[in-house]
């Protein structure tokens, strides 16, 4: 954890060596995410309400996902560059430290540039959470937090499903931005709005909806079973296979010894 | 003219070598494309007499964006270019007898062609078996064929020219994800890009349609489904001629100025 520490203390010092450019990604994240709120914005005050939930309802889901894809984007960006990293032997160097590999890998880029979306989602919460009409009581606060965080693992594991394919495949997969980039788009939305068959596959194979659809259901009140608001823990499940994979992939690797 | 020509077809059988990127490329694009139609189904449901235009013109417009994405995406850049430009290789490319404007022009175009050849056909093939409302269909008249295959090459020339716009910004920054970033994001939304125009409040899409990202995917993809007829598609028509000069004029000084100040170091 010191080290982790470190790492991100490096991180942050390196990228405000350059304010100004820190500055305009910051921005490009942020004015690149407004638009997508921009866009649900729109078609929500055209239609009002879809698949019966209102817009408050629908900006909260996207405030969330925001929110997690944002922590997940900052925290495990390692993972996402991790093809340059196989090509460039850089992967080399930190099997032969006597240190954790994924810590290393996590702490080798932090991108605090990606917090503009995560601004956006903050700003989001603020105006959306007193008008939404749902009750905050304590549980309900709690639900919300770990839907946040439960979508955050689920990103993550995405994110290192995305890096252990590279070892098989040494280049990314473009596809692999479906669950990725698309989940974040997508999801911006209660996954039940796509049909019967998004919603299972986005419940049993990547967990997203854990995270998203009954969670929302149980926070605006459509169902009162409590365990509905702690469905995002058992997301956490979905990292071992992910993990598992990633330990596959560091087993197959072999080093081209340049 | 030639010498341009030959350019384009180094770049265009280069592109076309990335076969494998291209299969994973409309794998993507059939999920995305996809998740659109559900989406606004979704929407369709909830009111149908709130949609701006038919649903088999929107299921038109979602599969020609797809399958023409690497056309239309404001988000390519040729990665050799920026290179050039923040590398100093651009000396090189200064030496050669060509306009640079023109050659980069011709380069950009020529990716964006053979990335679309390679991805478009499955695409298209699937989205026209697909059944009635969520699939492609043919356009209504000849004519708007006609007008599909002329607005989205010049539309294309808008585009690149607006890349253009951007390369040069490049000579005068050390850095320029940032300002990259914010032109691609408000370039795209205003394009059409993330939701089609119809479905933006009307005065801004009239607004937006004067602007030349009105006249780049909005354009074809709404003249093709029939969205676009009679006297407006005219007008629209003439607009991205107007843009599609103005733009290529505007880069090309901008460029030469931007030229002037470049400063080669011998060695």
């Amino acid at each position: 954890m010191k080290l982790y520490f470190r790492y991100f203390m490096i991180q942050l010092k390196s990228q405000m060596q350059y304010k100004l450019s820190f500055f305009f990604t910051l921005m490009g994240q942020l004015i690149t995410s407004f638009s997508a709120f921009l866009g649900i914005f729109f078609l929500m005050k055209r239609f009002h309400a879809v698949e019966g939930f209102t817009t408050n309802e629908v900006m909260l889901c996207f405030a969330a996902v925001l929110m997690a894809f944002s922590i997940a984007e900052c925290f495990a960006r390692g993972f996402d560059r991790f093809a340059p990293m196989l090509g460039n032997g850089e992967f080399d160097r930190i099997m032969v430290r006597p240190r954790n590999v994924i810590l290393q890998i996590l702490g080798s880029k932090i991108e605090f540039t990606r917090l503009g979306r995560f601004t956006q989602a903050v700003v989001m919460f603020c105006v959306i959470i007193p008008t939404c009409g749902v009750e905050w009581t304590a549980d309900k606060i709690l639900t919300l937090v770990l839907m946040i965080l439960g979508a955050a693992v689920v990103f993550t594991g995405l994110f290192v499903i995305y890096a252990a394919v590279c070892f098989f495949t040494t280049e990314g997969l473009e596809f692999m931005n479906i669950f990725t980039d698309g989940g974040r788009q997508f999801g911006a939305y209660p996954l039940a709005i796509y049909g019967d068959g998004i919603l299972k596959f986005c419940t049993y194979v990547i967990p997203l909806a854990l995270c998203q659809y009954y969670p929302l259901l149980y926070l605006t009140g459509r169902v009162d079973e409590l365990w509905y608001g702690f469905l995002p823990l058992i997301s956490v499940v979905f990292l071992i296979p992910c993990f598992l994979l990633w330990k596959l992939g560091v087993r197959h690797y072999k080093s081209t010894g340049s | 003219m030639k010498k341009y020509l030959t350019y384009f077809r180094i770049r265009f059988i280069g592109g076309l070598q990335y076969r494998a990127a291209a299969l994973a490329g409309i794998s993507t694009q059939f999920a995305w494309g996809f998740l659109y139609i559900l989406l606004y189904s979704a929407f369709w449901r909830a009111d149908p007499t709130g949609f701006p235009m038919e649903f088999s013109e929107l299921a038109s417009y979602v599969w020609l964006q797809q399958a023409f994405l690497a056309l239309f995406m404001n988000w390519y850049y040729d990665s050799d270019i920026l290179g050039m430009i923040s590398g100093g290789t651009i000396a090189y490319e200064l030496v050669r007898p060509l306009d640079i404007y023109f050659l980069w022009f011709t380069k950009t175009v020529a990716a964006r062609v053979s990335r679309a050849v390679l991805r478009c056909f499955p695409i298209l093939i699937v989205a026209f078996l697909l059944p009635a409302p969520y699939g492609l269909t043919l356009p209504p008249t000849p004519l708007h064929a006609v007008m599909f295959v002329v607005t989205a090459v010049l539309g294309m020339f808008v585009v690149t020219s607006f890349t253009m716009l951007i390369y040069c910004t490049c000579f005068y920054t050390v850095n320029a994800t940032g300002v990259r970033m914010v032109a691609q994001a408000v370039a795209d939304f205003l394009s059409g890009g993330e939701l089609p125009l119809p479905f933006m409040p009307e005065a801004m899409r009239r607004v937006i349609e004067l602007t030349p990202f009105g006249v780049m995917q909005n354009l074809p993809f709404r003249i093709y489904s029939g969205n676009i007829t009679g006297n407006e598609m005219w007008f629209l028509f003439g607009m991205q001629l107007l843009w599609v000069c103005v733009m290529m004029l505007g880069g090309w000084l901008w460029m030469r100025a931007a030229m002037k100040k470049v400063v080669v170091q011998g060695g």
